[in-house]
């Protein structure tokens, strides 16, 4: 055991460091009013910008457009974006899912076509998975393609398809074979959002606004060049998707929590009740403990995950642990700050008498889908019962 | 960075194992936790002979001069195993005052096998205070003479010394007693494998160890160093039980299928797995921290502490509750593990004394680059 970075590590660290300190400040700042795809527009500038200066893809291949650096460098550069406050990158589920995906399963020539616009935020992924009848049992999914010539027909449904607006391509899974037992029919595409046939329809969450989509696919062309891994084989390349989902994540989190963390314990300093201050009341002091001690365990299981993964080279059934963790503790968290805050903190942006821009509203509602979002939270401990701990499958 | 275990320190792991396999298999466990002070002198000479006794103490001082990542993973194994007795108390809580303190030659003979010693420290309230401690130093021509009545004193009917924490002229000391100085009373705790006493003296003979700021210093060195090891002890208790319970639920059938092919049991499983890794993350983060003097060692400490104290107790309801009425009865071993539970739990600060010192960290960030133990962040400041 021995949490000390090396030279290299933290000579990037420092040079990373330095960087961000003169280039966020010159990032576009967000308005007040900006929509959805004003948003977008903007945080695809700014990957740009660190794509150009050799910052996005840290992990990844040089020959493809990365740094090809470890893990640990990535974790470093996900820890330092999130303490410089900057903002995150446009395409959030190519950098963290799709592209590791391709360039584990990819052929040459797709990691050569994909792989440097994805960095580059020129193409943004979303992820096709889940369907109306298809969500924790996501094998069952029924979206079709058939083999016509050299192109799949693509005709189905997709559902809660993160960015679906916003996005150039899709990683789909679809059924190619459906006399062959469900997870041993299902094929990767990589899909052009932009082909004849593909409508798209923002979803509107309980928090108002529109992240996901349902994406409807009707009679799409894909050549057969765009299949992902071999034909009938896509499950196992889905899974490492979910893989990378669960174990990459937990490095931004461990540093947005911390500072939602911080923020509650200025507030309990500054806010008074019975003319004293929040943070010296004793209930208060023992429930803000108590939330720092999961912060830390969430922060040490992570860093022990990505050691392990740098040594083993690819993220374990274990990242179920991990998004149990975050998921169920930001749940907690988020009550308690309504709990410390008290009326106001559900008071949202709008509000006059907002607290915070109405933050502490729109991270309570926020949270509740944080346990049904990248597997719900049973499906992660059947993941556990099941692969970790060898009890025999319920299902 | 590597979190995990090195090749040495497994190496080391799996021969402790292996040890307390054949040394303390839980046979031995159940006969030593019978006898009336649930120490087996015995199993001690072994345990010296692998050097274990001096493990954490510097070479100079006859020990083997490990570090605390090693020392944890040592007492994960003694935790798993359930070692009875006086290990525990000697090894880490008296022993680091002892070697802080200067008394070479008894943490020499601690080393060799061939002293036990212990630490009492609270009394009537329970409080991890030294403020509310009524015990009280005097000197005579003859010497110092303590006075007082402590209590949750750890295997003191077994040890030959005891390191006392007193008032002297307003300040905190600490001392040294021959155990046969004070008068006894088993506390019947309910850990039946590590026996809790009262101990009282009047006008005991004493030896000064250190006062004043020396003596808070090693007294906040030894409960981190001993919380560590309890926490590495807790960490092998929730695995035992964890091993126990899976195997269980794989092989116990109901319905005509085995009861861990249930989602309700599953469920319980991961949660137990989920509580018993992450105890694992905080302990040997705890003990890398310490070793390294990292800023914020102390409160890492507390932080494990805490978060192990509900997961060895909630892995224990969790592996009773999967074994059923089985799990319920004397015959079964759980309820051993459960009992330590909530000893470790209760001891060396509950968990809230432990969360109120994090919550000084956090919202007074008393933590500094020079170590908490100057800066309040300690145990032992109100």
């Amino acid at each position: 055991m021995d949490l000390s970075l090396t030279p290299q590590q933290q000579a990037f660290r420092e040079e990373l460091r330095a960087w961000l300190a003169q280039n966020v400040p010159l990032a576009q700042p967000r308005s007040a009013r900006e929509t959805m795809q004003e948003r977008f527009e903007r945080l695809r500038c700014w990957q740009r910008r660190l794509y150009e200066a050799g910052w996005a893809g840290v992990a990844w291949p040089k020959e493809y457009g990365g740094r090809g650096a470890s893990l640990i460098e990535q974790v470093l550069f996900l820890e330092e974006m999130a303490r410089a406050q900057a903002p995150p990158l446009a395409n959030t589920l190519g950098l963290a899912l799709i592209g590791p995906t391709i360039i584990h399963s990819g052929t040459e020539e797709q990691k050569q076509r994909f792989l440097p616009k994805i960095l580059s935020a020129e193409e943004i992924w979303c992820q096709g998975f889940s369907e109306p009848n298809a969500g924790s049992d996501v094998a069952a999914l029924r979206t079709s393609a058939i083999l016509e010539g050299d192109h799949f027909v693509v005709d189905g449904h997709k559902v809660w398809t993160s960015y679906g607006w916003a996005a150039d391509w899709c990683a789909l899974v679809v059924r190619t074979d459906p006399s062959r037992p469900k997870h041993q029919g299902l094929t990767y595409l990589l899909v052009d959002m932009r082909s004849p046939g593909v409508q798209v329809r923002p979803l509107r969450q309980m928090t108002g606004e529109s992240e996901f989509a349902e994406v409807f696919f009707h009679q799409v062309r894909v050549p057969v060049g765009n299949v992902l891994g071999e034909v009938n084989a896509g499950w196992e390349v889905a899974i490492r998707t979910l893989m990378h989902e669960r174990a990459t994540l937990g490095a931004t989190l461990t540093v947005v929590y911390r500072r939602s963390f911080d923020r509650l314990v200025e507030l309990a300093k500054e806010r008074r009740r019975n003319g004293k201050p929040l943070a010296e009341d004793p209930v208060i002091r023992q429930k803000l403990a108590q939330a720092y001690t999961e912060l830390e365990i969430f922060r040490l299981n992570q860093m022990r995950a990505v050691s392990r993964a740098s040594s083993s080279g690819t993220p374990g059934p274990e990242g179920s642990i991990l998004k149990i963790f975050w998921s169920e503790y930001n749940q907690r968290f988020q009550q308690l700050a309504q709990e410390i805050l008290g009326p106001h903190a559900m008071l949202e942006e709008s509000s006059p008498e907002a607290l915070d821009s109405g933050a502490w509203a729109y991270g309570y509602l926020r949270a509740r889908g944080n346990t049904i979002e990248a597997g719900t939270s049973e499906i992660q401990r059947n993941i556990i019962g099941h692969f970790v701990l060898g009890l025999p499958k319920s299902y | 960075m590597r979190y995990e275990l090195s090749e040495t320190q497994l190496l080391l792991q799996k021969s402790a194992r292996e040890f307390l396999a054949s040394e303390c298999p839980m046979t031995e466990v159940r006969r030593i936790a019978e006898t009336p002070t649930a120490h087996d002198p015995q199993l001690w000479k072994k345990m010296a002979a692998q050097g274990w006794t001096g493990m954490i103490f510097s070479e100079e001082f006859g020990g083997m001069g490990l570090g605390l990542v090693e020392m944890a993973v040592i007492f994960e194994q003694m935790g798993r195993f359930l070692l009875p007795g006086p290990f525990h108390s000697t090894v880490t809580l008296a022993g680091p005052i002892l070697e802080a303190t200067g008394a070479r030659t008894l943490v020499e003979t601690i080393s060799q096998g061939t002293a036990l010693a212990t630490v009492a420290l609270v009394e009537e309230t329970a409080e991890l205070h030294p403020a509310v401690w009524q015990t009280r130093a005097t000197e005579s021509a003859q010497g110092w003479r303590i006075r007082g009545r402590k209590l949750f004193v750890p295997d003191a009917a077994v040890a030959d010394w005891v390191v006392c924490a007193a008032q002297r002229e307003g300040e905190l000391a600490l001392f040294l007693l021959k155990s046969d100085a004070g008068q006894l009373a088993d506390l019947k705790s309910m850990d039946l494998t590590r026996r809790l006493y009262a101990v009282e003296w009047e006008d005991a003979p004493a030896e000064l160890l250190a006062r004043g700021q020396a003596a808070h210093m090693a007294l906040e060195h030894a409960l981190n160093v001993a919380t560590v090891a309890l926490v590495a002890e807790m960490v092998g208790g929730m695995q035992w039980i964890l091993e126990s319970t899976v195997s269980y639920a794989k092989t116990r059938k109901q319905f005509d299928r085995p009861i861990g092919q249930f989602q309700a049991v599953q469920h319980m499983c991961a949660d137990m797995l989920l509580w018993t890794e992450s105890s694992r993350s905080a302990l040997y983060y705890a003990a890398y921290a310490l070793q390294e003097r990292l800023p914020d060692a102390a409160t890492a400490v507390s932080v494990a502490k805490v978060y192990a104290a509900d997961a060895y107790r909630e892995t224990g309801n969790r592996g009773i509750q999967i074994h059923g009425g089985m799990g319920f009865t004397w015959e079964n071993d759980l309820h051993l593990y459960y009992r330590r539970a909530k000893a470790c739990e209760s001891l060396l600060g509950d968990n809230r004394h432990h969360r109120e010192r994090i919550a000084r960290h956090v919202l007074n960030g008393s933590d500094s680059a020079s170590g908490s133990e100057q800066k309040g962040n300690g145990w032992l400041s109100k």
